[in-house]
């Protein structure tokens, strides 16, 4: 697992690198989140279809973190690593924000457009509830993308309706394009917010440690099911694991130069996985 | 040809209730979705016939768009209910991404489009709804004329596969196509044959091309009238035929020209056969409150107006 996202962060790197555009600061921070949900969370039936064949569902709401979802999804059998070569270029399937539109394995709804992720998730989930499907849906949202109004919209209806086999987990990384979230629209007490609101709330407060993801993860899973929707705040460091990259805004949208890539990659060393 | 008669006025919003109402009971992957506009948009006995199946979301429209697309992922054919300004202008972006480039099976039901809405005035009437959703790659805009096609129309589309728009109306207007007429979506329906101007007519406006049709029968002028329920996908082969014939065209729509019907078949007609064409339709403004027919008769959207039109294009051939 440790090498899996190591190797995922170098994914990530080089993707956004070649095409000198992308979002890596995001991509980085939720590394470990993506690896345990692909490998250890989401009970999922392949091969992929877009339609629900009764398993677990996942939605990437910030979908500028299409980097770090493109990088599981292929390592996560998905579809060929070598496909990763093609993200943002022309007639891609790796688009730069994730899209059905071209049948990528993984993707079921478009996001890239703020706030509309947790809509699509609860719709599903209530899918579910009327199929008698036991399984559970997540999404991922960033906090800056919380300053969209619909999601207070979704956060009102899922704890209004009990939609309690939703996990819904926020990247807490306090960073967005313009600079820190305080400093561009605060989002004050998110936890005391969204309690507010009705969900069951959880911190992991060391984001970017695969135990603690882990566990946290496994928590918020045993919290289905019980009335209440479940929201998890995921403290994470923008940029993790390349030192230039981390406690700043700076990275959320630019991709490093040559000689930035060849430190940052310096700093994720080459697993046996091998790069696409 | 056979006559059309008003078999009685009726709301084209009753239609899309009855059709949701009978879609229920033989279909139950229809779901229904309303943003606090049950009554107004005649859901209440699908809600009270399915209530495991009827999603009351409150005011919150994007919330409800985004739901939508949702269920389609668990095989469910979501109807969404609420006015037609709150059905696509106030949610444009979660309709684009989520539904229309997301290929999502929802059905965007919107009633209370256009002047007819009737007192509420400019905030709710809105006469953009049909070029926004026709700009929309993939998606089906149709626009039902009377109580018997709504319905039909709102039974014929959850059985289409992909997004949908279907826009009907507020208020009391005459019943006229027959109960057992079939209705095939992108399927123009000729209702008066005729030779020396072709009226396409969609939504209330269909009514008053029939009536227009009346007057000018009595002015020695020969009206062939098309109801185009479907602006698109747009049957072009049913319009270029009858203009071919009739060699000039009135379209009639309650929406703002920019946009609209007419702006569809101009470009139909521009790039196969160009043909002179007057446009009733409103003129690049926003309502306002009144009555529906006095609204309809100070924007020119009645009857009166297609013939002072349709005398203007047999002038210009």
């Amino acid at each position: 697992m440790e090498e899996l996202v190591t190797q995922v962060r170098r994914d990530i790197l080089r993707q956004v690198h070649a095409v000198n555009s992308g979002h890596p600061g995001g991509s980085l921070g939720c590394t470990e989140f993506f690896v345990t949900l692909f490998q250890e969370v989401l009970q999922t039936k392949q091969p992929f279809t877009v339609e629900d064949k009764g398993e677990d569902l996942f939605f990437l709401s910030n979908g500028h973190i299409s980097p770090v979802l493109y990088s599981t999804l292929a390592r996560s059998g998905y579809f060929p690593v070598e496909e990763l070569k093609t993200f943002r270029l022309l007639n891609s399937r790796l688009q730069g924000h994730p899209t059905t539109h071209d049948g990528l394995p993984g993707v079921r709804v478009a996001s890239g457009s703020l706030g509309q992720g947790i809509s699509v998730a609860i719709g599903s989930a209530q899918a579910k509830k009327l199929n008698k499907d036991t399984h559970l849906v997540y999404t991922l949202c960033g906090d800056g993308e919380l300053q969209e109004g619909q999601n207070w919209e979704a956060l009102m209806y899922a704890a209004g309706n009990k939609v309690d086999n939703l996990i819904v987990t926020v990247d807490y990384n306090k960073q967005q394009i313009d600079g820190s979230t305080d400093d561009v629209l605060p989002l004050g007490n998110l936890r005391e917010k969204i309690e507010a609101f009705g969900w069951d709330v959880l911190d992991i407060e060391e984001g970017n440690d695969l135990d603690a993801v882990r566990k946290g993860m496994a928590e918020a899973k045993s919290r289905t099911g019980k009335g209440k929707p479940v929201c998890v705040l995921l403290h994470t460091v923008m940029g993790h694991g390349v030192d230039f990259m981390m406690h700043t805004h700076a990275w959320h949208g630019k991709a490093p130069n040559d000689e930035q890539l060849e430190i940052a990659l310096s700093q994720n060393p080459e697993t046996s996985l091998g790069d696409y | 040809m056979k006559e059309y008669i008003n078999t009685g006025n009726i709301d084209t919003r009753s239609g899309f209730g009855a059709g949701l109402t009978e879609l229920g009971k033989k279909n139950p992957n229809v779901v229904a979705l309303c943003a606090d506009l049950t009554g107004s948009l005649k859901m209440d006995e699908f809600k009270a016939n399915h209530p495991e199946r009827f999603f009351q979301v409150g005011i919150a429209e994007a919330n409800m768009m985004g739901m939508a697309a949702g269920l389609t992922i668990g095989g469910k054919i979501p109807f969404t209910g609420t006015f037609a300004n709150f059905s696509t202008g106030r949610v444009y972006d979660q309709i684009r991404q989520s539904i229309a480039y997301s290929g999502k099976n929802v059905k965007i039901c919107a009633s209370h489009a256009g002047l007819t809405l009737g007192e509420d005035g400019a905030t709710h009437q809105i006469l953009e709804d049909i070029g926004l959703m026709k700009m929309l790659p993939g998606m089906t805009v149709i626009n039902p004329c009377d109580y018997n096609q709504t319905k039909a129309a709102t039974i014929a589309i959850a059985e289409h596969e992909g997004p949908v728009y279907l826009r009907f109306g507020r208020p009391s207007v005459p019943n006229f196509t027959s109960e057992d007429t079939p209705f095939e979506i992108g399927k123009a329906i000729k209702l008066q044959e005729g030779s020396d101007v072709t009226i396409i007519a969609t939504g209330h406006l269909v009514w008053e091309a029939l009536e227009a049709a009346k007057k000018l029968k009595e002015n020695g002028v020969s009206a062939e009238v098309i109801n185009i329920h479907t602006i698109k996908p747009l049957d072009k082969e049913a319009i270029i035929n009858s203009v071919s014939k009739t060699g000039c065209v009135v379209t009639a729509e309650e929406h703002n020209f920019l946009g609209g019907l007419g702006e569809s078949v101009a470009r139909t007609l521009a790039l196969s056969k160009p043909t002179p064409q007057e446009f009733v339709a409103t003129n690049d403004t926003f309502g306002e409150s009144g009555t529906p027919a006095q609204l309809m008769e100070k924007y020119g959207l009645n009857a009166e107006a297609i013939v002072t039109k349709a005398k203007k294009v047999i002038a210009r051939k």
